[in-house]
């Protein structure tokens, strides 16, 4: 076990011994976390908050359900989720039906666009506000499906496995919908990345 | 065999997450060593990973924490709401 499962596994058997004070402790790593999930979902930030708060005040009614096979983090991205589907089959969306229904076709182009010069990227273009803002905004667009798994895996950083598992979908559609969101995304913003002039070297150090 | 350039894209993902076998990553790194198209388009998919994990870029709103903690708060004091027994 890490270190860090096991400080939280302390932490949750003392709760349900009833310190609960020790709860807000447990959740403050995470709340970042469940917000942006639910954000990924629900797309709007009122919504989102809203939805956080219950998905955390759930999280520690159903503190006890936990079992430790899965991490803590995961077990609360799927209160999160669930939180989220609740959300929007009350609300009766269109979104309803996409977020469940949707499975991937081979329709859509999937490749990525060329650079047609790196060396033209300079280190500040990644500081540049637009590019957040335009980043923010593709990731928004990209379709629910591909949308989810992006945010778990990239933006929250679980792991493909941790993703598998939140989201209750296999590993293979994982990764098959996280390929798919990233080259969208590449493509998206490669008009971004190419607009400023000064010669270096990539982001990574890369030769070039 | 020598990878195309469409062969590397369709494993770019795969190949940023390091779950590529050892065989295809040796192939694939052969081909980046010549290849500034798929090296670039490797190193812009990257960029963008690293501005979203990025906490700048996805802020949560402001107060965001506090009220959560205040509503957690409220929660936790009602004696009764202790969390469920199984």
């Amino acid at each position: 076990m890490e270190k860090k499962d096991a400080t939280e596994a302390g932490l949750i058997a003392r709760i349900l011994a009833g310190e609960k004070e020790l709860f807000h402790e447990l959740i403050r790593p995470y709340e970042r976390m469940v917000y942006l999930t639910l954000l990924g979902i629900l797309k709007n930030e009122a919504d989102a908050e809203d939805a956080a708060q219950e998905a955390v005040i759930s999280s520690y009614r159903y503190l006890s359900s936990f079992r430790g096979h899965a991490k803590f983090s995961t077990w609360l991205t799927t209160i999160a989720i669930n939180e989220g589907r609740k959300r929007l089959r009350k609300a009766k969306t269109a979104a309803e039906e996409s977020i469940e229904e949707q499975v991937e076709g081979q329709e859509g182009d999937f490749t990525p666009a060329p650079l047609t010069d790196w060396r033209e990227v300079p280190l500040e273009a990644l500081e540049r506000k637009e590019l957040r803002e335009a980043l923010r905004a593709a990731v928004a667009e990209l379709p629910d499906i591909y949308r989810h798994v992006f945010i778990l895996r990239d933006l929250e950083e679980l792991n493909i496995e941790e993703t598998s598992q939140a989201m209750g979908i296999s590993v293979g559609v994982v990764k098959v919908r996280l390929h798919r969101a990233r080259i969208m995304l590449q493509k998206r913003l490669v008009p971004y990345l190419k607009t400023t002039a000064p010669a270096r070297r990539g982001f990574f150090g890369r030769a070039l | 065999m020598k990878l195309e350039c469409k062969h590397v894209w369709e494993h770019i993902s795969e190949y940023i997450d390091n779950t590529v076998n050892a065989r295809l990553r040796e192939e694939i790194e052969r081909h980046l060593e010549h290849c500034e198209i798929c090296s670039a388009i490797l190193d812009s998919t990257r960029n963008i990973l690293v501005l979203t994990a990025d906490d700048r870029t996805f802020e949560l709103p402001i107060g965001y924490s506090e009220r959560l903690h205040a509503r957690l708060a409220k929660e936790l004091e009602e004696a009764d709401n202790e969390p469920q027994k199984k």
